[in-house]
């Protein structure tokens, strides 16, 4: 194991940029990605959950949307129901299932938009420098002045409810992250001797950037952005829990938990059991990027 | 120094304009016409009008941003839709309420976070190390909603130890009537600083112990207790730094926390705002809790630099 890192480790300088474009390092990635045991479980359970809700129809029986008025708060391991039925008689198992559809979109497209906006900007502001970096930073900084709850919580409470305005608004809040992060990353590269040399050679600076500078740089902004998910997954579930974003009946984790807090006086598990699934996704969306850093070997 | 703190104080007045320039927008973004969000639907005519006259509406953005700015430094942030009292009046008891919940929060995430990370630095690799360690992840990840519902029921359904809603009768008093009542919501909203606060304070010990001049003390034959001494003078600056902007980050993210606890602080306001489309109030608790965390903010890094010299340079 130590012998097939000491190439590209143990040289100097190589922690962060070990030479990530090419192969052989992603091969190694993936091998200490196997190996991490808290990791693996990690991703096995969210590729569970993934497949649980893709094949959502063909586990569950029941309509999320369909309810019954005598069958309403059965208990968790009814029989039939075996995660119980909600306020409005509805299966309990079909709307977690189908309710982590929604859960996860409102939670992952965010920062998968921010990713693309903020390493562009980031990585623009990064290369060039001046007054391109000034404009850029400088109107991230506004940004950064907000506490991120209350910035999305008030920009899509200005737009109204609904699940494109909650993304929008979540997705105002991860681009100056994503941003600065990118700024960063790219201008320690901007200095090294081979971009130098590349760019007294008299390449463009898109070549540069595209050769030299996106590979070195994509591996940590993107890690960086897989520590996200698990805030935006509680920050999409939490606007919806207050009322915005995804609005009933539609099933989503968080508004679920919403409704179901009258029950918590007759069926105290039944109406925790949303949380969980936030609770699970969440951690596991944590531990599993923390893994991806070390195999990675970045700081971000 | 002197010119750091003087630079840094007025870096802080265009963040200052740039982020109410940015509450001023919610009205804009608002769909419909900013009249609608800002006057109720059954307004007059002559109130519709003077409105308009009033804050520029008619002219350009810019000209109305000047005008908005100079009604909100006064203290005027519109009436509220809903009620139509000046949002400021309650605004005021709002943001005290909250900033209760959100110092007993940030204190009690504080201490519990350097006391597991502090252990967890110094016994590295211990089991309770990993404890701590497990305990911070959970506390970043834990949705705080959802655990403020699972303290009700354990604290308030299951034992009826503990209220489940509100701040107590009347206005607050620091008696165990109204005390009863902020614990639930306070320990809840501490859960998130006390997770981060851990991993920073293990991390900072983790980094001071390895360093040469605690080997030299540790060779001189200091004591442990002298030796803490030494690490806590070197993690103090770190430590408060992000416990400062913890408290900002509390305050304007304590609003699921309020839902859950009808705690009635900004949080249930900005919520009954979302809920009735009052954008006046929105738009107003917005600014101040923004503007409370820019403040905060420097002052965070002007303590920062008080305490630590290397900072000075930077």
């Amino acid at each position: 194991m130590k012998a097939a890192t000491a190439t590209a480790a143990d040289l100097p300088h190589s922690k962060a940029i070990a030479e990530p474009g090419r192969a052989s390092y992603w091969r190694e990635v993936g091998r200490r990605l196997l190996r991490d045991r808290v990791a693996m479980v990690c991703l096995s359970v969210l590729a569970l959950m993934a497949l649980a809700m893709i094949f959502a129809p063909l586990l569950s029986p029941y309509d999320p949307l369909q309810g019954s008025m005598v069958r309403r708060l059965k208990p968790v391991g009814t029989p039939g129901h075996w995660l119980g039925t909600d306020e409005l008689g509805r299966d309990m198992f079909a709307r977690l299932i189908f309710g982590g559809r929604l859960s996860w979109f409102v939670g992952i497209t965010p920062v998968a938009v921010a990713f693309v906006i903020g390493s562009g900007l980031g990585i623009t502001a990064g290369f060039f420098g001046g007054w391109v970096n000034m404009m850029i930073m400088r109107t991230t900084d506004v940004f950064y002045a907000f506490p991120s709850v209350l910035l999305a919580v008030a920009i899509s409470g200005a737009l109204g409810p609904g699940i494109d305005n909650a993304i929008i608004a979540m997705t105002m809040v991860f681009i100056p992250m994503m941003i600065r992060v990118s700024e960063s990353v790219t201008a320690s590269t901007r200095n090294l001797d081979y971009v130098e040399a590349a760019r007294s050679t008299g390449a463009s600076a898109f070549t540069v950037v595209r050769v030299h500078v996106l590979p070195n740089v994509l591996g940590p902004i993107f890690v960086y952005a897989t520590t996200l998910v698990s805030v935006s997954m509680i920050l999409a579930s939490g606007l919806s829990f207050i009322g915005l974003g995804v609005k009933p009946p539609q099933p989503e984790w968080g508004l679920m938990l919403n409704t179901l807090r009258t029950a918590i006086y007759t069926q105290p598990l039944l109406a925790t059991l949303p949380g969980i699934s936030i609770f699970v996704t969440s951690i596991c969306f944590n531990l599993a990027s923390d893994g991806l850093r070390g195999a990675m070997d970045v700081r971000a | 120094m002197i010119f750091y703190i003087i630079r840094r104080i007025l870096y802080a007045i265009p963040i200052a304009l740039a982020v109410s320039l940015v509450c001023f927008m919610l009205v804009h973004i608002a769909p419909g016409d900013p009249i609608d969000a800002i006057l109720p639907p059954d307004a007059s005519a002559e109130t519709v009008a003077m409105v308009r006259k009033d804050y520029g509406l008619d002219k350009p953005l810019p000209v109305q941003f000047g005008l908005w700015l100079g009604h909100v430094v006064q203290g005027d942030f519109g009436l509220s839709l809903a009620n139509r009292r000046p949002v400021l009046n309650e605004l005021k008891v709002a943001a005290g309420r909250t900033f209760l919940l959100a110092s007993t929060a940030a204190v009690l995430g504080f201490v519990i976070g350097c006391v597991l990370g502090g252990v967890a630095g110094v016994f590295r690799g211990s089991l309770a190390d990993r404890m701590a360690v497990g305990f911070a992840v959970a506390g970043i990840s834990v949705p705080h909603y959802w655990l403020g519902m699972v303290f009700v029921i354990i604290f308030s359904v299951v034992l009826g130890w503990l209220p489940a809603i509100g701040a107590g009768p009347g206005e607050w008093a620091w008696n165990w009537l109204h005390i009863r009542h902020l614990i639930l919501p306070a320990v809840t909203l501490s859960v998130i600083p006390a997770g981060l606060v851990t991993r920073t304070v293990r991390g900072v010990v983790l980094e001071i112990l390895s360093q040469d001049f605690v080997t030299t003390l540790r060779g001189k034959g200091l004591r442990s207790l002298m030796l803490a001494v030494h690490v806590i003078k070197n993690a103090a600056p770190t430590s408060i730094a992000v416990m400062g902007l913890q408290l900002g980050y509390l305050m304007g993210g304590s609003i699921l926390v309020e839902t859950v606890f009808a705690w009635p602080g900004t949080g249930m306001l900005l919520n009954q705002a979302i809920f009735q489309r009052d954008i006046p109030v929105l738009q107003g608790t917005t600014l101040v809790l923004a503007m409370i965390f820019v403040t905060l903010n420097l002052a965070v890094d002007l303590v920062q630099t008080a305490l630590d010299p290397r900072m000075r340079r930077a």
